[in-house]
């Protein structure tokens, strides 16, 4: 049906154009991988679109904040003193027992793990899409993040950089499909590889031979081998093994420990071994600042 | 100059869209968030054809990839393909009833999110899960309110 009016190519052509349009961009995209610094920039562009989505949440904070009354401040304060004091205790011994295992790894000759330096980052914002774990925090490459770039929370491994645009990043949770960690089984060593179902709650172990020594419990730590994720940071605890023979691999369910479903505040992490640094910015931000080692 | 009227009204609802895929929201409700661009996309499709086309669709498509962190293309592809039969038979949609609408509606969301999965797949290994298809019952509802409410910013605003 042609209207009378209608001037320049038919809908037909119009259509084949923007989805031949659309194909290249995928195919460029995809196989060769030449639009990073076009992604990059387009997340720049998009990112005030992710700081409204937020804001109605800010904003919410910011009356929760000013409503809060002086008597459950006084309860939160006691509370974290108390648990500032414990971690204090913690701290101590823990560096006594760092500057020893410094101490005992000159002895073998093999090299003192250098300290890592840490930020405190917020969500922006989450992509709903189910194939793609995704969220978007708000530190870039001004702070000094870079793709590859490890992202914790207070529980465990959360995922790592994939995208860095000026003031925002793009964080891939370890539950994405197309996500892997190399983890070892704290308990013996045993190196295995946790892969992402698209489950914000569950990670499967690949290749888990049906009488290797796994225990449902079993602690997660990551193994360092991949070097993208620093040793020995808890990731996940074994919550269901299906010795089932009639598969060529044990199936081993982990539970993330950090809260992908709702996480709010991450730590970026610069491990010793990368020549990046991190940028904090120059008012003192005393919540960031206190966090360099 | 008049054909310009009511220019940024139109943009801000692409970017209030845009918004609202992107808001976070209790893991409960993700993922019955329902499929807000595509929705208002297909209603400016309907409504004034002669304005917004393909280009509208597929910046808009890219600027989702970008925030949804999908594959570059992936979803500008799908909302290309979906656009091809609005803008073919938007006479026919606009004087549909409520229900037809709904209908025709709930299948180009399905076959939107059909054509992103397939390239997901395709490209990514992504697994099928039931979930991803709630969204789809979501926006059939989702699409009267869109509907009525983008109806009544169209007249209000005077775009044409």
């Amino acid at each position: 049906m042609k209207s009378l009016f209608e001037r320049g190519p038919s809908l037909r052509t119009r259509f084949l154009i923007a989805l031949s349009c659309a194909g290249l961009l995928l195919f460029l995209d995809h196989r060769l991988n030449t639009m990073q610094p076009v992604r990059s920039f387009l997340n720049t562009v998009v990112a005030p679109i992710q700081y409204l989505a937020v804001l109605p949440q800010q904003i919410s904070d910011r009356v929760d904040y000013i409503l809060t009354t002086r008597t459950e401040l006084r309860i939160d304060n006691a509370r974290l003193q108390n648990e500032l004091l414990e971690l204090e205790m913690a701290v101590q011994r823990l560096n006594f027992i760092e500057s020893e295992n410094d101490r005992l790894r000159q002895l073998l000759g093999s090299d003192v793990r250098g300290s890592s330096r840490r930020m405190v980052t917020e969500v922006v914002a989450v992509a709903s899409d189910p194939f793609s774990h995704q969220v978007v925090i708000n530190k870039g490459s001004t702070h000094g993040a870079y793709v590859g770039q490890p992202v914790l929370d207070n529980r465990g491994i959360v995922g790592q950089l994939v995208s860095v645009g000026r003031n925002t990043a793009r964080v891939l949770l370890i539950s994405d499909q197309s996500h892997a960690i190399s983890l070892r089984v704290q308990r013996n060593d045993i190196r295995v590889l946790a892969q992402g179902t698209g489950d914000l709650q569950k990670l499967a172990l690949l290749y888990i031979a049906h009488s290797t020594d796994i225990e449902i419990g079993d602690v997660l730590l990551s193994s360092g081998l991949d070097e993208v994720f620093p040793e020995g940071y808890p990731v996940a605890e074994v919550i269901a093994i299906d010795r089932n023979e009639q598969y060529q691999y044990a199936r081993v369910s982990v539970r993330p420990y950090a809260q992908l479903d709702r996480v709010r505040s991450l730590l970026l992490l610069w491990p010793g071994n990368v020549d990046e640094q991190p940028v904090f910015e120059q008012q003192s931000d005393s919540e960031e600042a206190n966090n360099v080692d | 100059m008049w054909i310009k009227a009511g220019l940024i009204p139109l943009l801000l609802s692409y970017l209030a869209a845009l918004v609202l895929m992107v808001l976070p929201l209790p893991p409960l409700l993700e993922m019955w968030r329902p499929d807000w661009l595509t929705l208002v996309l297909i209603y400016w499709l309907i409504a004034i054809p002669h304005r917004v086309g393909f280009t509208t669709v597929l910046v808009l498509g890219l600027l989702t990839d970008i925030l949804m962190g999908s594959g570059f293309g992936i979803y500008a592809i799908a909302l290309v393909v979906i656009a091809y039969p609005v803008l073919r038979h938007f006479q026919r949609l606009r004087n549909q009833s409520m229900l037809q609408q709904i209908i025709v509606v709930g299948m180009l969301v399905l076959m939107k999110r059909a054509i992103v999965y397939e390239l997901e797949h395709a490209l990514n290994g992504a697994v099928f899960n039931i979930t991803y298809l709630y969204p789809v019952l979501t926006s059939m509802i989702a699409w009267y309110w869109v509907y009525l409410l983008l109806r009544k910013y169209r007249h209000r605003y005077a775009i044409r």
